[in-house]
Parts: structure tokens; C-alpha cells; sequence
């Protein structure tokens, strides 16, 4: 399997007023394609930092940073633009929706900046990965009627919506119950056999065991970084969930 | 492609804020109105100058007593008095360049029949006045040169003198009027003409012999003008220094003396009053533009306050693969819709405004196709210029920071 991602000796400084603050001081590793890795650490640890960097949202302060082999920090931001528009999906720690605006919209956005999607490919599109994650019922209702679950369904769906070749997804079953994180559990595994990269962060340590690798991080640095041979399946766990349990 | 999403987004985002974009608008909507309204006036006043001067006929004179009115020093009334009957003698011996020529003295006062009575002017004139204004008796005749010579007592009546002293139709020719106390024959009707573009009665008027003002009405010797029309209205301003000529000999003026009279011509008058009027409308232009001005600066102080407010929504967009170039488009697509449908609701009033105005104030008006093309085209333009600055703002946003604004 090829390289898709390389960080080396990646680097981010914050200046907050006199001080400094050294969200990452160091980190390096290599994803291939077709990894499912799960990054957990502690709050603070700085995850949301690294993924914000994977992204091609945010630089580093040094370190050199390349995807698909080539150097992003050297990419115009137009370049960048595009990438994030095409290659990844990206789930944010706080959802992130346009307020007002219904469910469908939100996950046709990244459709909107891509001339190739037409406008009806883009809602059967935006239909198909709302029915994904379960949201078949609530595909026009507005962001601020949906719970904070729902919402958070929405943001997956948005990220799915470009048909990435990398999903990077920071809390994605933050704020689920059991059965609905595991059935998106589901669904990231069936993108991962599907041969998606999938970076996925988390403070459920539980969650190690569907995920093929998992990278503690811990002060900036990475503590631990292992491969897991005997990835469980999400879904055998869904059907083994008490049935009355959430409802 | 992306153009049309682009129009759809910015067309939502209005949409959310109907009350705050009209609000915007109307800075526009005003500044265009007001311009349509101003140039509609400036050109009406100019079309009805222009409409008024050929129907006096392009090629006409006039010969004014005293000098040319300088600084706006007040003349005195024996400056007024220069004009004899003899120069007008000498000038009709002389003159090449005129064809047709009459002196002019008005009285003004009651015209009174029976128990009738109409105030208006007696116009002290020749027989050659018909063909200068291009005028015909309709009923009864002119009166002759010898008339003039004579002083007689006669006069032709205008239609709204006869509907006047005659409403109950009675035919005018031959009936005795007075003029205050002096009684004269009427020998003839002037055809009709009704008002003309500057809404004056031009049936309004009793013709009269000059000789018969002079002498019985006002007991002067002196002209109140001459007017005349150039045999070629091309060669006007030779025809004028002729006339100069004849006139500074008949007075007896020294080479270093200023005329006592003033000349002018109908051309000459038409530019003068088109050049004010011109001056005008730039004026009013300005203050019209100025006030579309304000109106851009509005639309610039409110998208600047949206790209604030959406800082989020645009980090967003940016994270999930917009361009710069796209949310600038984005905003520019919002400030060029703000200003081009107050520029179009503009149109419309300003064109309500100029109805209102030809209906109600009688002002002779004319919205030209130039002026609203031009306020469409100028519209679009301060869309473009003042929604750049916030739209260029917006588009230089790092995605990751936009994001965490709060
Ligand atoms: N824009 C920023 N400016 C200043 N400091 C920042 C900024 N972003 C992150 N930090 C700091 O960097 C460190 C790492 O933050 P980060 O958000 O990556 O943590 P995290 O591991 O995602 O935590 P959590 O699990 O709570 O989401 C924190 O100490 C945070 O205060
Ligand atoms: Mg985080």
C-alpha cells in the first residue's frame, strides 16, 4: 500500500499573548492508504491540532507535512482549497453547520464549490449519505431543530458527501448514545473496507479495538503507536446491544 | 457553474435579512430616483426651449434699448431710451441683411367692451410683425401703412381677447373696444394658436400700430425694441454687425463709447438659455449623484457588518473547499444584486416621480433612454467598487481562525 500521509517532526506553536503554547512538539508518523487509525490522548493533547493540520486547514510551525507525496506547506491556498474539497472529509469537533439552514443544504455544500456535481447528482448525493447515518426522516430540518446527535450525524454526512479518499473525524460519536456510535462505527468500517484512510479521534479508548492502528498522544508528543491485528466488528457488536437499551 | 450556486448562496443570504437589504437599498433606490427625476427635468426644460425657439423662428433679432447689461449694474431709465422711430427708418433704408422688420412699443392696461373687460397689452407693431412670427389674420384684415402713418385707431384682436370681450359671440369686426379710455376699431381677428411650450397664451395679444402707442397710449417718442428677421439665418451675426454699424452712426457714438443698445439673436439666445439650462441639470446631476454615492457607501458599511457577523459561515466554507476567489464572488454576487435591484426600484420611482411631476407641476419633462442605461450601468459599478473592499476582506480569511471566531 503507498504512503498517504507523512508528517515528520511536526511542529505547532501557538503565541498567546507573552507565552507560547506548544500544541505539538514533534510528531511524526506515516499512514498508508487504507488505514483506519484511531488517536486518543488526553484533553489538551493536542488531536485536534494535528487533525486540523492533516486537514490542510491549518500549518505547521515547522516539520514537514506530505500528502499523497507531495509537500502541502509548498501547495498555494487554492491548491489547498482544493483538496480539502475533493481528497478529505472533515469532521469537526463542533459539528460546524450553517445555522438556518436545513440538513440537506448543509451536507450539499462541498458539492456547491465543485463545478463537476450537478445540481440534481448533488441532492441524491446529500439524500444517499443523510440516509447513511440515519437521517432519511430529517432530511429538511433545520440544524438549530436537530439535537446535538443529530447535528453531529449531519456533519458526518457533509463529510461523506465528497466521496473523500481520507476522513479525518475529531469526536465523531462524541455526543451519540451506544447503539447510533456504533452503528456509525458501522458505517466508518464498512468506508474502510471500502478502502478509505480514516483518521479518527477520540477519547474512547474502547474504540481501539475496531480501528487498525491507534496513536496516543499526550503533550504534543506521541506516546504509543500500535497495530491492531484483530479488528472486532462494529456491527456484530450493534446486534449484540440489548435491544430496549436506549429507546 | 459555480457562478449560479454562487448567486443561489448569496440570494439565500439576502434572504434571511429582507429588512436590513431593503434598508440597504434604499440609499440607492433614492440616489438613483432622484437622478432619473433630475435629468428628466433638465432634458423636458431643454426640449421645450429648443421647440420653442423654431417656432419663433431661428433667424429672428432683436434690438434692445441700452447697453449691455455688465455686472448686473442697474440702468437708469433714460439709459432705457435710446431707440427713435428714426432708427428704425434707417435701418429699414439700409440694412441688406433683413428681410422683415417691426419696431415694438407695449402698453399695457383694460381692454373693454360693454361691459366686458380683459386685461392684457396693446402691441405697438407694423404690418411686417405677421411674417416675423409667422402669424395670420383669420377674420377681417391687417391694418395698413397707412395706418401707421396715421396713428389710426385701430387693432387686431388674439382668439382669448375676442372670447373675452365678446363671449356671447358676437362678430368682433367693426365693433368699437376701448383701450383704457382711447376707443379703436377692431379691423381684424388673429388666427389661433393656443399655448405654447412654456405654456403662454399666444392668442393672448391686440396688435395694434406702433405710431398709435407711441402717440396716444403712452405719449413717448421712444422704442421699446425693434425685432427683425435675417434674410439668411446662417449670416445672423453679419446681419448683426450691420445693424451695429447702422445703429452707432444713426447715435452719432465715438470709436471708444459703448453701444447704447443690445442685439440679439434668437440663435444666440437659444445657447444662452441651453447652456444655463445644461448648467443646471449638471448641477442637479450632482447633487443626484452625490446622494448615489452615499447609497454605495451603504451597501460597503452593511456587507462589511455581514462579513463580520458570518466570519464563521465563511471559515466554514473555506474549510470545506471554497476558494478565496469563490466567497469573494460570493459577497461581490450579494453587493452587486443590493445595488442593481435599488438601481432597477430606483428606475421605477425616479420614472414615477417625473409622471408625477408633469402631471401635477406641469413641467415639460423627458426621461431619456441614456439616462436610465447610464444609472443601471452606474449602479453596477458601485456595487462592484463598494463591495469589493468587504468581499476582498472576507476572501483573505484563514479558514482555521474564521472558524473560531466568535
Ligand atoms: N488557536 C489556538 N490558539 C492558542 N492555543 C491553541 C489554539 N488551538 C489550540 N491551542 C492550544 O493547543 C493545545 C492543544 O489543543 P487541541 O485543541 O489540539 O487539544 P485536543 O487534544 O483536541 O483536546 P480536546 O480533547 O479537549 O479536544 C491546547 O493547550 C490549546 O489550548
Ligand atoms: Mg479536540
Amino acid at each position: 500500500m503507498k504512503e498517504i500521509i507523512k508528517i515528520v517532526d511536526l511542529k505547532r506553536y501557538f503565541k498567546v499573548g507573552e507565552e507560547t503554547v506548544k500544541a505539538l512538539r514533534g510528531v511524526s508518523f506515516t499512514i498508508h492508504e487504507g488505514e483506519f487509525v484511531t488517536i486518543m490522548g488526553t484533553s489538551g493533547s493536542g488531536k485536534s491540532t494535528l487533525l486540523n493540520t492533516l486537514g490542510c486547514l491549518d500549518t505547521p510551525t515547522s516539520g514537514e507535512y506530505l500528502l499523497d507525496g507531495i509537500s502541502v506547506q509548498k501547495m498555494g491556498k487554492n491548491e489547498r482549497a482544493k483538496i480539502r474539497n475533493r481528497k478529505i472529509g472533515f469532521i469537526f469537533q463542533n459539528y460546524n453547520l450553517l445555522p438556518k439552514t436545513t440538513a440537506m443544504e448543509n451536507v450539499e455544500l462541498p458539492l456547491i464549490y465543485n463545478p463537476t456535481v450537478s445540481a440534481k447528482e448533488r441532492a441524491e448525493r446529500a439524500e444517499r449519505c443523510l440516509r447513511d447515518v440515519g437521517l432519511g426522516e430529517r432530511l429538511y430540518h433545520k440544524s438549530n431543530q436537530m439535537s446535538g446527535g443529530q447535528q453531529q450525524r449531519v456533519a458526518i454526512a457533509r463529510a461523506l458527501v465528497n466521496n473523500p479518499v481520507i476522513i479525518l473525524a475529531d469526536e465523531a460519536t462524541g455526543n451519540l448514545d451506544t447503539r447510533t456510535s456504533f452503528s456509525i462505527l458501522t458505517l466508518f468500517q464498512r468506508l474502510h473496507r471500502e478502502g478509505k484512510t480514516i483518521i479518527f479521534v477520540t477519547h474512547n479508548p474502547d474504540l481501539a479495538l475496531y480501528s487498525s492502528r491507534n496513536i496516543m498522544l499526550r503533550d504534543g508528543r506521541i506516546t504509543s503507536d500500535e497495530y491492531n491485528h484483530n479488528i472486532q466488528s462494529a456491527e456484530e457488536a450493534l446486534r449484540a446491544l440489548p435491544k430496549d437499551m436506549d429507546e | 457553474m459555480i457562478a449560479a450556486n454562487l448567486l443561489k448562496v448569496a440570494l439565500k443570504a439576502m434572504n434571511n435579512n429582507k429588512m436590513r437589504c431593503f434598508l440597504t437599498m434604499l440609499g440607492v433606490i433614492i440616489g438613483v430616483g432622484a437622478v432619473i427625476a433630475m435629468l428628466a427635468i433638465g432634458q423636458g426644460s431643454k426640449n421645450s426651449i429648443k421647440a420653442q425657439i423654431s417656432e419663433m423662428g431661428s433667424n429672428m433679432i432683436m434690438i434692445f434699448p441700452g447697453s449691455e447689461n455688465r455686472g448686473g449694474v442697474r440702468q437708469s431709465a433714460s439709459d432705457m431710451q435710446t431707440l427713435k422711430p428714426a432708427d428704425y427708418e434707417a435701418l429699414s433704408r439700409e440694412a441688406q441683411g433683413i428681410l422683415y422688420m417691426t419696431p415694438t412699443v407695449n402698453g399695457s392696461g383694460q381692454w373693454i367692451y360693454g361691459n366686458n373687460n380683459y386685461p392684457s397689452q396693446a402691441q405697438g407693431v407694423n404690418t411686417q410683425y405677421l411674417d416675423i412670427r409667422q402669424r395670420t389674420v383669420s377674420e377681417g384684415e391687417m391694418f395698413t401703412e397707412e395706418d401707421v402713418r396715421n396713428a389710426a385707431k385701430v387693432c387686431v384682436l388674439g382668439k382669448t381677447l375676442v372670447e373675452n370681450l365678446f363671449p356671447d359671440g358676437t362678430d368682433p369686426i367693426g365693433k368699437v373696444v376701448r383701450f383704457g379710455k382711447i376707443p379703436m376699431t377692431v379691423i381684424g381677428v388673429l388666427d389661433e394658436k393656443g399655448y405654447n411650450t412654456m405654456g403662454q397664451d399666444q392668442d393672448d395679444l391686440a396688435l395694434v400700430p406702433y405710431t398709435t402707442v407711441m402717440k396716444r397710449v403712452l405719449a413717448s417718442d421712444y422704442l421699446q425694441g425693434i425685432q427683425a428677421s435675417a434674410v439668411d439665418e446662417n449670416r445672423t451675426q453679419e446681419t448683426i454687425s450691420e445693424i451695429t454699424d447702422i445703429l452707432r452712426d444713426q447715435h452719432r457714438l465715438r470709436e471708444d463709447q459703448d453701444s447704447d443698445f443690445t442685439i440679439r439673436s434668437m440663435q444666440e439666445l437659444a445657447e444662452m438659455i441651453s447652456s444655463t439650462s445644461s448648467m443646471m441639470t449638471v448641477l442637479l446631476a450632482a447633487v443626484a449623484g452625490i446622494s448615489l454615492l452615499v447609497g454605495g457607501i451603504g451597501i460597503m458599511n452593511i456587507m462589511i457588518v455581514s462579513v463580520t457577523e458570518r466570519t464563521r459561515e465563511i471559515g466554514l466554507r473555506m474549510s470545506i473547499g471554497a476558494t478565496g476567489r469563490d466567497i469573494m464572488m460570493q459577497f461581490l454576487i450579494e453587493a452587486v444584486i443590493l445595488s442593481v435591484t435599488g438601481g432597477i426600484l430606483g428606475i421605477l420611482i425616479g420614472a414615477l416621480a417625473t409622471w408625477m411631476i408633469s402631471i401635477f407641476a406641469n413641467w415639460p419633462v423627458a426621461i431619456s433612454t441614456t439616462s436610465v442605461v447610464l444609472s443601471f450601468a452606474v449602479c453596477t459599478i458601485i456595487g462592484i467598487v463598494f463591495g469589493f473592499y468587504p468581499a476582498a476582506k472576507a476572501s483573505r480569511l484563514d479558514p482555521i481562525e474564521a472558524i473560531r471566531y466568535e
